[in-house]
């Protein structure tokens, strides 16, 4: 009973001691956190000159000062978003704490990412969008923001998903629009916005059809102008080709679209069976010499 | 004939250097636990791809250390991009002008990978890092200070690995 009041009686003296020198040499007291970009002030109380520091992987600040007064720091003193270590040394004695700095609530930039960025029209979920939120320091905004992304084409009108943000990001996925041409995705965060250009094109024909024409001892092949299921053109360029398999054997001719048809000669074959093909689409097929 | 005092020397010194070797391998080697991935979206996580994204953050964290407690900027170029790498510049650039030098040791950290953006072109993940800050003014040791606090990091894949591109401090 008597050692315990004792060793009761030794702590509250100890601390107390402890608590006492503190106070002869020097206390501070930062606030817990503070948004980037505005000013505040640490307390000290003691006697005497002291340096404090403010440090964090993000910014440093070092300062002479005498406590028992209160530092102040302008608004533009800690402008980057982190956990800073605030430290006051004065001779062989420190005292440490921590403070908060937190991104500023106020959108200044968007780092928008659309992918991508080119693709065929009518593609379900094909477009993504991922947009990262900054405020004027460059700081990323942790708390949840609302993100608007919009879609829009050359016509029909805008598709907009609104988005909160989580830990900073907000992302979509769209579909493509039904006509080709360029589309624009766009990120808005109050009145803030960033866009990308993507561009849509056709996506594969919907149907392939072909006819043929006897030309002497050559077949005159033509396609039909070749759109997608949407109705947009196929574009010029796109590689079409023709097989033609005969009792001796098999031939085949690559011809890129022109003005929207693939046309070709191949050999007059009697009882040859002619096909056409695109991509992944196969066309109708053509006997010649028989029956079409 | 070995004096009682001799022959209690040298087990007491290899047990010395052993204790030492010990505590200094456990400053090197922060305890690293990884949360569950199940959740890691839109995109899918492949297995190597978190293992190679924990280990570029771990180096990342080594290569901030290095850089900020020796003030070279080109120890950042392994591990750092864009925002992160400029501000990290800046703090070296300040501390430079200063004539102080910060020291991070690294105890702990607790990463969860949250977001793996749809195209596979950002990562982000948070960590409840605990780690030691040592300041040094003009050579002079000043205070050591033991920190408890959240990253978010956002890595973006480069030519042979992620790199760190957003490293922000945030309340738990």
């Amino acid at each position: 009973m008597k050692r315990g009041f004792l060793l009761v009686t030794l702590a509250l003296l100890t601390t107390g001691a402890l608590r006492l020198a503190a106070n002869e040499v020097g206390m501070m007291h930062p606030p817990k956190t503070i948004v980037a970009g505005t000013g505040f002030s640490i307390p000290t109380s003691g006697d005497g000159e002291a340096a404090l520091y403010i440090v964090g992987p993000a910014q440093v600040i070092r300062r002479n000062i005498k406590l028992g007064e209160t530092v102040t720091f302008a608004a533009s003193d800690l402008v980057n978003a982190g956990h800073y270590s605030v430290s006051i040394v004065s001779g062989s004695f420190s005292q440490s704490a921590d403070m908060d700095v937190l991104s500023a609530p106020q959108a200044a930039s968007i780092s928008l990412l659309a992918k991508p960025s080119r693709l065929p029209v009518d593609r379900p979920q094909g477009i993504s969008g991922v947009a990262y939120v900054f405020d004027t320091f460059r700081n990323l905004i942790l708390q949840n923001v609302p993100v608007e992304f919009q879609l829009s084409v050359l016509s029909g009108a805008p598709s907009t998903q609104t988005v909160e943000t989580k830990n900073g990001v907000a992302w979509i996925r769209m579909n493509s629009g039904a006509k080709a041409g360029i589309a624009q995705l766009q990120a808005h965060v109050e009145s803030v916005s960033e866009k990308r250009v993507l561009q849509e094109v056709p996506s594969e024909p919907c149907r392939l059809k072909m006819t043929a024409q006897g030309a002497g001892e050559k077949i005159k092949l033509q396609t039909d102008p070749l759109r997608d299921c949407s109705g947009n053109a196929v574009p010029d360029g796109t590689v079409v080709t023709f097989t033609e398999t005969y009792p001796e054997g098999i031939a085949t001719v690559d011809v890129p679209l022109k003005r929207g048809i693939a046309q070709t000669e191949m050999p007059a074959h009697p009882g040859a069976v002619i096909s056409v093909a695109t991509g992944v689409v196969l066309g109708n097929e053509i006997h010649w010499g028989g029956a079409r | 004939m070995k004096s009682f005092a001799q022959i209690l020397c040298k087990p007491i010194l290899i047990a010395v250097i052993a204790w030492a070797a010990l505590f200094a391998s456990g400053i090197e080697q922060p305890e690293m636990r990884v949360g569950p991935t199940a959740s890691v979206g839109p995109r899918v996580l492949e297995d190597q791809t978190e293992k190679v994204v924990i280990r570029d953050y771990k180096e990342a964290w080594q290569g901030l250390s290095n850089a900020l407690a020796e003030n070279r900027t080109d120890l950042l170029d392994a591990d750092f991009v864009g925002i992160a790498k400029e501000k990290l510049i800046n703090t070296i650039r300040e501390q430079q002008k200063l004539g102080i030098q910060t020291r991070y040791t690294e105890r702990s950290h607790d990463v969860k990978l949250v977001f793996y953006s749809p195209e596979g072109l950002s990562i982000q993940l948070l960590d409840t890092v605990e780690y030691d800050v040592q300041i040094t003014d003009h050579e002079k040791a000043q205070a050591v200070q033991h920190l408890r606090t959240r990253y978010v990091a956002v890595l973006t894949p480069t030519e042979v690995r992620w790199k760190v591109r957003i490293f922000q401090g945030a309340p738990e």
